[in-house]
C-alpha cells in the first residue's frame, strides 16, 4: 500500500538500520581495534578466532556460558512446571474462589521488580542463597510465575470443558486429566511459554547482579556488563561477547521463529 | 500461520480476563484434589514475591542500612524527603518521564508504520518481520553494547558515517551530551523493541474485516480517509495494549541504561529503577524501599492515566 516505491524505500533503509549495527557487531568481532576504527564496515582482513579465545578463556565467558545455560534450563523447565500445574487447576475450578486465587498470582505482573528486591534480597540472604545457582534458579521462578501463569491459564481455558469431562466420566482423576488431556494437548502454548521464558531469564541481568558476586557464579549478561569495565573501549571484545552471550538464543530463533513472536507477543499482552 | 496462532492467545487472553461470575457453572462437582494443583506456586508466590512486596512498605518506614541489627522507625521521614529535597531521585524521575515519553509516541508510530506496510503475508512481508523483531531477543546489555559502538563520538559509526559524507556539522558527542543522552537512548530502545510491537500490530490489523475499506472505497474515501476513519478507529483497542506495553518497558529499562550509562549510571542517564538500585548498594535499605514504594505508585498512577485517556478517547471522539 501508500504507494510502491515509497514503501519500499521505508522497508529497505529500516532494514539497512537493524541489518547493519548487527554487521559491524558480527565482523567486528573478528577485527582489532585498530581495524574496527579504520573500517567498522569493512570485512575483517582474516577469520582470526582471536578474540572469541581471549573472550572465553580470560574473560571466563565460558563459565558464564555454563551457568547461564544450567540456571536458564532448570528455571525455565520448573517454572513451566509449576505454572502449568496452577494454570489448569484454575482454568477447572469455576466460581470467585478461583478467580480469587488467579487474580492474587497475577497481580504480581502488575509489581515492578526493583520493588520487591530489597526484601527478597533480604530473604535470599538469611536463608544462605545469595551467591547461589540454586537461589538463581528460585528467583527467576518466582519473577516469572505471574506472567507464565498469566499466559497458561489463558491458553486452558480455551480449552472445551468438555475435554476434562469426558475425562472424568471415564474414571480419571485430575492428575490423570492432566498429564495425559491437559499438558499434550496444550504443547503449541507450553513451547510458546517456553520460549518466553527463555529469552526473559537468559538475558536477565537484574537478579545476578544484585544476588552474585562470586566471579565463579556469574552468568552471560553480568559478565557482559562487567566487560565494559574491565575492557572500557575495546569494542571488538565487547563484540565477540555480545554475539557468544546472542548465539544461543538466535540460533533458537531461527528455527523456532513462530513460537518467539506467539510467546514474547502473549507475554507484553499482559499490559 | 504464525499469526493465527497468536491472535488466538491475545483474544484468549483478553476474554479470560473478567469476573468468572458469567462462567457457566460446571454440572459435575468440582474435584477438590483440584485446590492442590495450584499450591505450588501459591507457596512460592507468597513466600518470595507477596511477602517482600508487602515488607517493602514495612522497610519504608525504617532507616535501616541493610546489616545493623537495630534500626530505627521514621514514620513518613523518607517519604517527605523524596517529595522535597532529593534531587537525585527528582533527576531520576525527570529522565524517565522524558525517556517514556519519546519512546512512546516514536515507537507506537514507528510499529504502526512498519506493520501498515507489512500487513500482508507475502513472503517478502515474512522475511522482513521477522527480521524486525529479531533485535526483541537479544538481551539489553548486548543492545546496550551496540549503541555505545553507534554513539562513540571519536571512533563511533554515525560520527564516522557523517565524516564521510561531509556533513561534519552534524557530528555529536551524543551520550556525552548531558541534555540530550537520555534521548539517544531511548532510540536504541525503540530500535530494540519496535518490531515486538509491529507483530501486535500485524494481528491488530488484520483482524479487520476487509468489507469495511470495500464499503471506504465505494463512498469514494481517499487512502487517507480510509487510515482515519476505518484503520484508526478499529485498530484503537490494540494502540492501547501497545501504548501500555510500552510504558512498562520504559519503566523498566534498567539493563540499557546501565549497559550505556555505566554501573552506577551518571545522573544524565539515571531513570527511577537504576536510582532505587543505586541507593540500595549504598547500604540505605530503609530509604531505597520508600523509593521502591514510590516507583510502584509512580507505575499504577501512569497507567490508571493511561486507560481513563483510552477510555475517553473511545467515547469522546
Amino acid at each position: 500500500m501508500a504507494g510502491s516505491l515509497s514503501r519500499r524505500v521505508v522497508l529497505g533503509v529500516y532494514a539497512l538500520l537493524i541489518i547493519v549495527p548487527l554487521l559491524v557487531v558480527l565482523t567486528g568481532s573478528f577485527k582489532t581495534s585498530k581495524e574496527l576504527f579504520d573500517s567498522p564496515m569493512g570485512l575483517p582482513s582474516s577469520l582470526s578466532p582471536k578474540n572469541y579465545s581471549a573472550v572465553l578463556t580470560d574473560a571466563s565467558m565460558a563459565t558464564a556460558f555454563v551457568n547461564s545455560a544450567v540456571v536458564t534450563v532448570t528455571a525455565v523447565v520448573l517454572t513451566l512446571a509449576v505454572g502449568s500445574l496452577a494454570a489448569y487447576g484454575l482454568a477447572r475450578i469455576p466460581g470467585w474462589k478461583g478467580a480469587l486465587v488467579y487474580g492474587f498470582l497475577v497481580l504480581g505482573m502488575a509489581v515492578p521488580a526493583q520493588s520487591n528486591m530489597i526484601p527478597q534480597y533480604v530473604l535470599f540472604q538469611s536463608l544462605g542463597l545469595l551467591d547461589s545457582r540454586i537461589g538463581l534458579v528460585l528467583i527467576e521462578i518466582v519473577a516469572t510465575l505471574p506472567v507464565a501463569v498469566f499466559i497458561m491459564t489463558g491458553f486452558m481455558r480455551t480449552l472445551p470443558k468438555e475435554l476434562f469431562e469426558a475425562g472424568s466420566i471415564d474414571g480419571a482423576g485430575p492428575w490423570r486429566t492432566y498429564r495425559s488431556i491437559a499438558l499434550p494437548v496444550s504443547m503449541p502454548s507450553l513451547a510458546a511459554t517456553a520460549i518466553f521464558l527463555f529469552v526473559i531469564q537468559w538475558n536477565d541481568l537484574l537478579y545476578p547482579l544484585l544476588f552474585i558476586h562470586d566471579p565463579a557464579k556469574v552468568t552471560l549478561p553480568l559478565a557482559l556488563l562487567n566487560f565494559q569495565g574491565e575492557f572500557l573501549t575495546n569494542y571488538p571484545l565487547l563484540f565477540t561477547g555480545v554475539i557468544v552471550a546472542s548465539t544461543p538464543l538466535v540460533v533458537t530463533y531461527v528455527f523456532l521463529q513462530r513460537y518467539f513472536v506467539a510467546g514474547m507477543t502473549a507475554g507484553s499482552v499482559k499490559g | 500461520m504464525t499469526l493465527t496462532t497468536q491472535r488466538g492467545q491475545v483474544g484468549a487472553s483478553a476474554a479470560a480476563r473478567p469476573s468468572a461470575g458469567g462462567r457457566r457453572r460446571s454440572p459435575t462437582r468440582v474435584h477438590p484434589a483440584l485446590w492442590l494443583f495450584p499450591l505450588p506456586a501459591l507457596a512460592l508466590y507468597a513466600v518470595f514475591f507477596a511477602g517482600p512486596t508487602l515488607q517493602a512498605f514495612q522497610y519504608s518506614v525504617t532507616d535501616w542500612d541493610g546489616f545493623s541489627a537495630a534500626y530505627q522507625n521514621v514514620g513518613l521521614k523518607n517519604f517527605t524527603t523524596i517529595a522535597t529535597s532529593d534531587d537525585l531521585f527528582r533527576g531520576a524521575l525527570t529522565n524517565n518521564l522524558e525517556f517514556l515519553l519519546v519512546v512512546v509516541i516514536a515507537q507506537t508510530l514507528l510499529s504502526l508504520v512498519l506493520a501498515l506496510l507489512l500487513q500482508r503475508n507475502s513472503r517478502s512481508s515474512t522475511t522482513l518481520r521477522a527480521l524486525f523483531f529479531l533485535p526483541a531477543i537479544l538481551s539489553s546489555v548486548s543492545v546496550a553494547f551496540v549503541w555505545k559502538f553507534m554513539y562513540d563520538p571519536n571512533f563511533g559509526l554515525i560520527n564516522q558515517a557523517l565524516g564521510a559524507v561531509g556533513l561534519d556539522g552534524l557530528k555529536s558527542s551524543f551520550l556525552g551530551d548531558d541534555t540530550k543522552a537520555i534521548y539517544w537512548v531511548a532510540i536504541a530502545q525503540v530500535w530494540a523493541h519496535a518490531g515486538q510491537l509491529m507483530v501486535i500490530y500485524i494481528a491488530g490489523l488484520q483482524q479487520i474485516p476487509e468489507e469495511l475499506y470495500e464499503s471506504a472505497s465505494l463512498d469514494g474515501a481517499s487512502q487517507w480517509q480510509r487510515f482515519r476513519y476505518v484503520t484508526w478507529p478499529m485498530v484503537a483497542p490494540t494502540t492501547a495494549i501497545v501504548v501500555a506495553y510500552t510504558t512498562i518497558q520504559s519503566f523498566k529499562a534498567f539493563d540499557l541504561i546501565l549497559g550505556l550509562g555505566g554501573n552506577p549510571p551518571k545522573g544524565s542517564l539515571d531513570i527511577l529503577s537504576t536510582r532505587i538500585y543505586t541507593t540500595f548498594t549504598n547500604s540505605k535499605f530503609g530509604y531505597a524501599a520508600a523509593e521502591s514504594v514510590v516507583f510502584m505508585v509512580i507505575i499504577a498512577l501512569v497507567s490508571w492515566l493511561q486507560r481513563r485517556a483510552v477510555r475517553l478517547t473511545q467515547h469522546g471522539v
